[in-house]
């Protein structure tokens, strides 16, 4: 017996649809699993999990707070990704975009003024746009391979933050804790509905970009050049797209998305710069962007249930005392099954027991 | 001290070395898999655990090897027999060990760990200077360069390694030579993940016998790096290896040293030296052109 | 006839019923065919027929689905190339199946079951080709080698497991008429030798030339086995393709016309290590004519049709010039928008992006000439207005398609290139440069777009072919340039121009000594 492909002679449109459902499934058969390994009860654990965050109003405050940057970075990591560029140091981008948009309330505590905050995060978009114009630019100019750089630039920006609230930015008064001064009231980005929890201004960035960027991806001509280029780079040149150009483009988009959700983090959710201001939100997102199908529309279903597992591996630590770390576990394994799940779009799987022998056929008339 | 500086460069260097002459043989054969890192954090922790509960470091050693492999192995399983995007499914293989192997080291923070002991050949170790930078090291740094040796042989001198490389040249071709396209690059792939592996244990057993979570901090991203800087030559990984060991180390002992520079920027230099020699090394197109194999990265699909 | 056949002992090779299906398309129905020893069996077909697939069974690079193959009265199984060489079956392929990145020692090592000394295999290597006038340096890199000095490779390779039956698919579409002359003279001495061939070809005249028992296959079906000494090129042809192709008509072209497209000293370095440097070329398409290029694969044509196009734009503004104007620093789209049109050689992945539909496609090339037809402010695709245009153009083609939109991979090759072709035709454009306009593509779609392209200059436009295929140029050109190196021959009016002369052109003659080579062939 063997498992063979067989490709579709069409991408299927049911799997396109479902493939995403089935990878959740399979990814919360096999969290039961792991959990029923660590010695839980796999019900007890996937309820904690994945429907307790969702019974109250502060905890879907909650979630919009994890949702933003990941849909914001998703649907910019969509971009490059649909264009073929492998952009996978947004995490580095949300922080620099944090530092650009912080350099105002922090090294400017007395300029205070309602301009300040979109000034803020105008600045934090520049700010991630231009980090991710590194690796851009070397892709473009020499072929450097953009993975490895835009990762290394990861851990460059995150020793660099690292040495701003150690060194120079550091709070006067805050008994020498690794902390910039707290923002004042006028760098703070509001919540949409104080009343009832936390979720700030940054979800709503967050669904207009999402619903600006599924708008461009299918109905214009920037749209079609993306998808053109990244799935076939000479037929795309061929229709007199720059290859070049693209890459700078599809960079400068998710690095200045990744800034902005870099900056609202920051602005609307700490408060201050700190060592970590991340939890990873810049590699989850890739996870986001593939659950999403790289569509701007699914990213943001999938980045609200990325932002569940984040709660979730928060609430199960404290309800039945697993670790936090679990959810990242949860979410590598969601990506595996993802992808695994994506092959259903382009092949059939036939599965078929070996031939022992060719067996002899109907002799043909003319023989008999 | 000079001695003691180029010792402690050839402990940065090994495991540098050892992942990447796994990646290389993995990338030889037209597979390009970005879960290093993934692999060898995952080594790490389970070479350090195994370890510390039956308190024998080989036996750590060879239970990294393994986890390592089968990790490929899950790889392996998606890229070769699905056929799904070898970028992304490396990326998810990184996501997914530095996410298990935190999950699984949890009880093991701050805890001290076994190290693997240094050999000391008689007589020779205690030659002036050369001696214990030679003759006295740990044993997985005669075996790194060993390894070197072999794949070099391998790749070059043997059959089955002309099979590899015609595998990573045209799949298509190799497939209708009659090679078993999908066999070689499992275990090419598999032999990548137990290097890997390997190089992870060396982190926890010799390098800093301890577990700290992220504890590769991209060692198994710049082993990529440096299969490129290479162009997939392995005595060139030897040389870069040991060159990134020399950076690492240098600035190591630049902010012992107390220099009047902030040590985040000297802690960033590994990054920032892997980004120059990938600029350096893509510039010369036509090294990497010649270089490269030509089937890296792209799906392959018998058709029966 | 089959009869006899049957009683006949001395059979090499005997197949029954072999079948295979890709999907729902049988690609082989129950396919016979027997081979005698020391025989030149040709299998005849036109693309698609089948061929291909039939002999990589033999090979054991398919899996039949039903179907029997005696080797020697022998039943057997072939479940991989190695069990194919064991039996002493040898394949030479059509598109090769070399390693560019390997010597071409290495490549022929990689052949042999039995692991042999570098050294030892070299030697005997050595030996073959001077014994079989297959020149040959062992050490040399497959990626720096012409299509030729592959295809010798590839024969020594084969002839190096000592084959009773050599299996060559199509070898001479890749030679020049010189070059093919060779490979036949190496051809009867291995018959001589007492060894079979299985000969795959569509190229009639040859077959009747050299083999002695030819098989046609049509749509996965035997139509007939037959002498082909004793057809006529006509009789192959209709059993080929079932009904009579349609010959394409041509006049003259008139006289006094203006220059539409100019090439003036075009030089290109050579960008990557696999591709070659174009040097001063010069020519001129003139409204109302078709110019051809012939050439061997591999010898500067997909450089230079980048260039033309504004794929990759040149340094001298003049050094192409569309309608009298300078093109040369102009990109793709800009050159479109003077007037012109491109279909380069690969359809998919380059023409077309296989899993975009054809409305998606029809975009891609003309997004900027016919901005204003599909594109509403903002760049906002009017997609209504696309597929009204590609469902127009499937029409006028003929394109034979399931569904109303599907992806550019789900259609054939020829009617995908009909699509593309039309594509471009649909703009009347006044200038159009096709590369391989019929590669790959069945007879009716074929014959359909050379008469496409003559209608297209005969309304005032200026058309530029480059093809491998000699026949499908003498039938289609005013005139002939043929392309060596990178280099561009002065055209031959096509009154003057014959196989041999265009031939030598392509095996690198210059065109003074064209005479006495011939003699000395």
């Amino acid at each position: 017996m063997r498992v063979e492909l067989v490709k579709r002679p069409q991408q299927s449109a049911l799997f396109s649809a479902l493939s995403p459902f089935i990878a959740l499934l399979l990814t919360l058969l096999a969290g039961a699993v792991m959990f029923l390994f660590l010695g839980k009860n796999p019900a007890d654990a996937l309820y904690y999990f994945f429907i307790e965050p969702l019974l109250e109003t502060w905890s879907l405050h909650e979630l919009a707070v994890k949702a933003a940057p990941l849909i914001l970075i998703g649907v910019g990591l969509s971009i490059c990704y649909l264009s073929n560029n492998w952009n996978i140091g947004a995490e580095g981008q949300f922080i620099i975009g944090a530092i650009a948009g912080s350099i105002l309330p922090v090294a400017f505590p007395g300029f205070q003024s309602p301009i300040v905050l979109p000034l803020m995060l105008l600045m934090g978009i520049v700010g991630g746009a231009a980090y991710a114009g590194i690796p851009a630019w070397l892709k473009a100019r020499f072929g450097t391979n953009e993975i490895l750089t835009s990762l290394m630039l990861v851990y460059v920006a995150q020793l660099f933050l690292d040495w701003l609230v150690r060194g120079p930015w550091r709070n006067p008064e805050g008994f020498n804790f690794p902390e910039t001064r707290n923002f004042h009231a006028y760098a703070v980005l509001p919540e949409i509905w104080p009343a009832s929890g936390r979720a700030h201004w940054g979800f709503v960035f967050a669904i207009l970009a999402a619903l600006v960027l599924w708008f461009v991806l299918s109905r214009t001509l920037k749209g079609f050049e993306v998808k053109l280029i990244g799935q076939s780079p000479r037929a795309g040149r061929f229709a007199g797209f720059s290859r070049s150009r693209m890459i700078i483009f599809a960079f400068l988009v998710s690095g200045a998305l990744a800034g902005l959700a870099g900056i609202s983090e920051v602005s609307g959710a700490i408060g201050q710069l700190r060592p970590a201001i991340s939890p990873g939100y810049g590699f989850t997102a890739i996870i986001v962007a593939f659950l999403g199908r790289l569509n701007p529309l699914g990213i943001i279903a999938a980045g609200l249930v990325l932002a569940l597992s984040y709660l979730g591996g928060e609430a199960a630590q404290i309800s039945i005392g697993v670790s936090d770390k679990v959810a990242r576990a949860f979410q590598g394994m969601l990506l595996f099954f993802v992808l695994a799940c994506d092959t259903l779009i382009h092949y059939r799987i036939r599965i078929s027991r070996r031939v022992v022998a060719a067996k002899p056929i109907k002799a043909p008339a003319g023989h008999a | 001290m000079l001695e003691s500086i180029l010792i402690t460069i050839a402990t940065a260097a090994t495991p540098l070395l050892i992942a990447a002459m796994g990646e290389l043989v993995v990338e030889r054969s037209g597979v390009l898999n970005l879960g290093v890192e993934g692999m060898m954090i995952m080594g790490a922790i389970t070479g350090f655990a195994v370890a510390l509960t039956t308190g024998s470091v080989w036996l750590g050693v060879f239970a990294a090897i393994l986890v390592g492999a089968a990790f490929a192995l899950i790889f392996g399983f998606l890229t070769l027999s699905l056929v799904t995007n070898q970028v992304a499914t490396g990326l998810a293989l990184t996501l997914f060990g530095l996410g298990l192997s935190g999950m699984l080291g949890e009880g093991f923070v701050g805890r001290p760990g076994l190290r693997l002991g240094r050999i000391d050949i008689p007589f020779l170790s205690d030659l002036p200077f050369v001696g214990r930078l030679l003759f006295g090291q740990d044993p997985l740094f005669y075996l790194s360069l060993l390894l070197t040796a072999a794949v070099a042989y391998f790749l070059f001198a043997t059959r089955a390694g002309l099979m590899l490389r015609a595998v990573g040249d045209n799949h298509t071709s190799a497939h209708a030579q009659g090679i078993n396209v999908v066999a070689v690059r499992y275990l090419a792939v598999m032999f990548g993940g137990a290097c890997a592996g390997l190089a992870g244990a060396y982190l926890s057993l010799v390098y800093t016998p301890q577990w700290v979570e992220n504890m590769t901090a991209g060692r198994g991203w710049i082993a990529l790096a440096l299969v490129v800087f290479a162009s997939w030559r392995p005595w060139r990984v030897v040389a870069g290896a040991y060159l990134f060991g020399g950076v690492t180390i240098g600035q190591l002992h630049a902010q012992a040293l107390g220099v009047a520079i902030p040590s985040q920027l000297l802690s960033s230099l590994p990054y920032l030296a892997t980004i120059a020699v990938l600029v350096i090394i893509s510039r010369n197109r036509r090294l990497t052109m010649m270089n490269t194999p030509a089937s890296l990265g792209r799906p392959f699909v018998p058709e029966r | 006839m089959s009869a006899t056949r049957e009683n006949r002992a001395g059979n090499l090779l005997d197949v029954r019923g072999l079948t295979k299906l890709f999907g729902s398309l049988k690609a082989c129905d129950g396919i016979d065919l027997t081979i005698d020893r020391g025989e030149i069996h040709a299998l005849l077909g036109e693309n698609g027929a089948g061929k291909s697939t039939f002999v990589k069974m033999l090979f054991g690079a398919l899996e039949p689905a039903a179907g029997t193959i005696r080797w020697k009265g022998e039943e057997v199984r072939i479940a991989s190339p190695g069990d194919a060489r064991k039996l002493g079956i040898g394949m030479v392929f059509q598109h090769f199946s070399l390693f560019d990145a390997l010597t071409a020692a290495e490549n022929i090592m990689l052949s042999l079951d039995d692991p042999a000394p570098a050294g030892a295999v070299a030697a005997r290597a050595r030996e073959l080709s001077e014994a079989y006038g297959l020149p040959l340096d062992p050490n040399a890199h497959v990626g720096d080698l012409s299509v030729g000095e592959r295809q010798r490779i590839e024969i020594i390779r084969c002839l190096l497991q000592n084959p009773e039956l050599i299996i060559l698919d199509e070898p001479t579409s890749v030679l020049t008429p010189q070059e093919a002359d060779r490979l036949f003279d190496t051809l009867a001495r291995l018959k001589a030798e007492g060894r079979s061939i299985l000969y795959i070809s569509h190229r009639l005249e040859e077959v009747k030339r050299i083999c002695d028992r030819a098989t046609v296959l049509r749509q996965g079906r035997v139509i007939a086995h037959c002498d082909p000494r004793r057809e006529t090129a006509s009789s192959l042809a209709r059993m080929m393709v079932g009904d009579e192709v349609q010959a394409v008509v041509r006049e003259k072209p008139s006289a006094a016309r203006e220059a539409l497209l100019e090439v003036r000293a075009l030089s290109r370095k050579a960008g990557h290590p696999f591709a070659v440097s174009l040097s001063d070329i010069d020519l001129a398409v003139h409204a109302g004519e078709v110019l051809g290029i012939a050439g061997v694969a591999g010898n500067g044509q997909g450089e230079f049709f980048e260039a033309v196009s504004g794929e990759v734009l040149q340094e001298k503004a003049d050094a192409v010039r569309i309608r009298g104007k300078d093109a040369g620093r102009q990109d793709i789209s800009g050159r479109r928008l003077m007037g012109a049109a491109f279909v380069p050689e690969e359809r998919l992945g380059h023409a077309a992006a296989p899993l975009m539909t054809l409305s998606q496609n029809l975009l891609l090339s003309r997004c900027r000439t016919d901005a204003r037809a599909f594109l509403s402010r903002l760049g906002i695709i009017r997609q209504g207005a696309v597929a009204k245009a590609a469902k127009r153009i499937a029409d006028a083609m003929d394109v034979r398609k399931a569904g109303e939109d599907p992806e550019a991979a789900a259609l054939s090759g020829g009617n995908l290139q009909k699509f593309v072709i039309g594509r471009e035709l649909d703009r009347a454009p006044m200038v159009m440069v096709v590369n391989q306009p019929t590669w790959g593509v069945d007879a009716g779609a074929a014959a359909r777009i050379r008469q496409a392209l003559i209608d297209l200059s005969k309304g005032g436009s200026a058309v530029l072919v480059i093809s491998q295929d000699l026949d499908e140029l003498f039938e289609i050109c005013d005139a002939i340039a043929v392309m060596h190196h990178g280099r561009l021959s002065a055209p031959i009016p096509i009154g003057e121009a014959t196989y041999e002369k265009v031939g030598l052109l392509m095996g690198g003659a210059r065109p003074e000594a064209a005479e006495p080579m011939l003699e000395a062939v």
